[in-house]
């Protein structure tokens, strides 16, 4: 049997894991977004007919999923285990979102790089032989996010340009061991880890993300021997425009350059200008409503035909950096590819 | 602070903390800042407005009937009360985005957060929520203004003394 474990930091899988199905939810600004068409579902109430941002968010993700046992024609039964989680303090948008589905859970914490680290470990879940099904998915709220790192909703303060806005979406797959419908597969990951320059701005969290996609994307190149034209897009999570830049250009200075092929969920999601949305959209529903949206739509026309997707984390606390602590970034590649 | 720090410098710096800076010099050069001068602009206007219709609105108190010294105290509660009115509906935040300081430094500021706190709050409760965290943002104002202005009074009393 081939060795699976490649390099420093990858996998490629010898099992296949297949994407059996996908669901997306968003917020009525995304749905305004040039993505809109893409998502199953718009909720024009930003509370979700809840009391609480966070019961709207457990709310989204409830509802994300019954949209993906409907697509998927699964029952939450044919489910051997969730991989997912959110931004809020002891991920309880997803404690409280999944609760009644009574389905074996590991609750994952990996800021906005969420939706790569649960894709990642259900894979690995899968491709090992432990589950013939498994959803890996992830939400974000912006006023939930807000409020939990920033300041109350309604405060009035201005934002400096280099600040994102968070997504409101939940998005989910369905992983599978068998190939059903959709022809897509994970080929392999490149698992990262935490990359810290130091950056204590908090409203700048491209800059602290973009070294650690930088580092995934050069160590997936290196593991597998192969530059950016082995893929037909390089996807990063939610870097903003400044993260992209410096992404750009550190790619750049390490001879690969990934330009003509590169996209920013963040930067995809929102119409910047009109939107007021600043460097781009964020959060953990940022890159897995795109993922689950548009990405999955395109490989499925076949416009794409192999990506590397990299959702990107900024691992902030309130606490840590009070304390004065730095804010450091991580990231984690997946590769799709149509078969 | 090195104003041409390129990324190659950053990549090729080997000492963590040396790298670091250099880092931050570097996205100190690519993050793109809010307009200065367009910034005082709109704070100079909507700032300055908000104090015309304070003068207003005090006028109008002591064309009431009122005096002086309560025309005044009226304008404030006045202010206030449009503030939270403003924070209440949505309205303070988009207004301040646009505003900067200038609704941030008068008293509609100071009003704005302690309102926005508590609108924010209220989920968790009367007590937990609301009374906890109400001053969650106004409370280095209180803090630091009283202790200022007990200093000032200790200055003020030893300076008497002579």
């Amino acid at each position: 049997m081939e060795e699976q474990k490649r390099g420093c930091a990858s996998i490629v899988f010898n099992n296949p894991v297949y994407v059996h199905e996908y669901a997306s939810i968003v917020g009525k600004k995304e749905g305004k977004g040039p993505l809109g068409q893409f998502f199953d579902f718009i909720e024009e109430d930003e509370l979700f007919g809840e009391k609480s941002w966070e019961k709207a968010e457990s709310k989204m993700q409830q509802r994300m999923l019954n949209i993906l046992f409907d697509k998927a024609k699964l029952k939450p039964s044919d489910i051997r285990y969730m991989c997912g989680g959110d931004l809020l303090g002891q991920l309880i948008a997803t404690t409280f979102g999944v609760k009644e589905f009574n389905i074996p859970i590991f609750g994952l914490y990996g800021a906005c790089s969420t939706m790569g680290e649960s894709i990642s470990i259900a894979s690995m879940l899968i491709n090992g032989g432990y589950a013939n099904n498994i959803i890996a998915f992830t939400s974000s709220h912006y006023a939930g996010a807000e409020k939990n790192y920033r300041f109350p909703l309604d405060y009035g303060n201005q934002k400096p340009l280099a600040a994102t806005t968070t997504v409101t979406g939940a998005g989910g797959v369905v992983l599978s061991n068998k190939n059903n419908n959709k022809g897509i597969r994970v080929k392999g990951i490149t698992t990262g880890k935490i990359v810290d320059y130091g950056v204590k701005d908090s409203m700048n969290m491209g800059a602290c993300m973009a070294p650690a996609a930088a580092d995934v994307i050069y160590n997936n190149f290196k593991d597998l021997s192969v530059d950016a034209d082995y893929y037909d897009q390089i996807i990063t999570g939610d870097l903003g425009n400044v993260g992209k830049e410096i992404l750009l250009d550190i790619m750049d200075k390490k001879g690969y350059g990934i330009k003509g092929k590169y996209m920013d969920c963040g930067i995809e999601i929102y119409y910047s200008d009109i939107q007021g949305t600043l460097s781009g959209g964020s959060g953990c529903g940022c890159s897995a409503v795109t993922l689950c949206g548009y990405i999955f739509d395109k490989m499925k026309k076949k416009q794409w035909n192999r990506i590397l997707f990299v959702p990107t984390g900024a691992l902030l606390s309130p606490v840590s950096f009070n304390e004065g602590e730095s804010v450091p970034g991580i990231a984690h590649g997946v590769i799709f590819e149509n078969c | 602070m090195n104003n041409n720090v390129e990324i190659k410098d950053v990549l090729k710096e080997n000492d963590p903390t040396k790298r670091d800076k250099k880092y931050n010099d570097y996205v100190k050069k690519v993050t793109p800042t809010h307009n200065f001068a367009q910034n005082i602009l709109r704070a100079y206007v909507v700032g300055g407005g908000i104090c015309v219709l304070g003068q207003l609105l005090t006028n109008m108190y002591m064309n009431m009937g009122a005096s002086e010294e309560n025309a005044k105290l009226y304008n404030i509660i006045s202010l206030i009360g449009l503030s939270v009115i403003f924070t209440g509906f949505g309205w303070y935040s988009k207004f301040a985005n646009y505003a900067g300081a200038g609704t941030l430094v008068p008293i509609t500021g100071f009003a704005n957060s302690v309102a926005s706190a508590a609108i924010e709050f209220k989920r968790e409760g009367q007590v937990f929520g609301i009374g906890c965290r109400i001053f969650s943002i106004a409370g280095p104002v209180i803090l630091y203004g009283v202790f200022a202005s007990w200093i000032l009074g200790v200055v003020y009393w030893i300076i008497n003394m002579f």
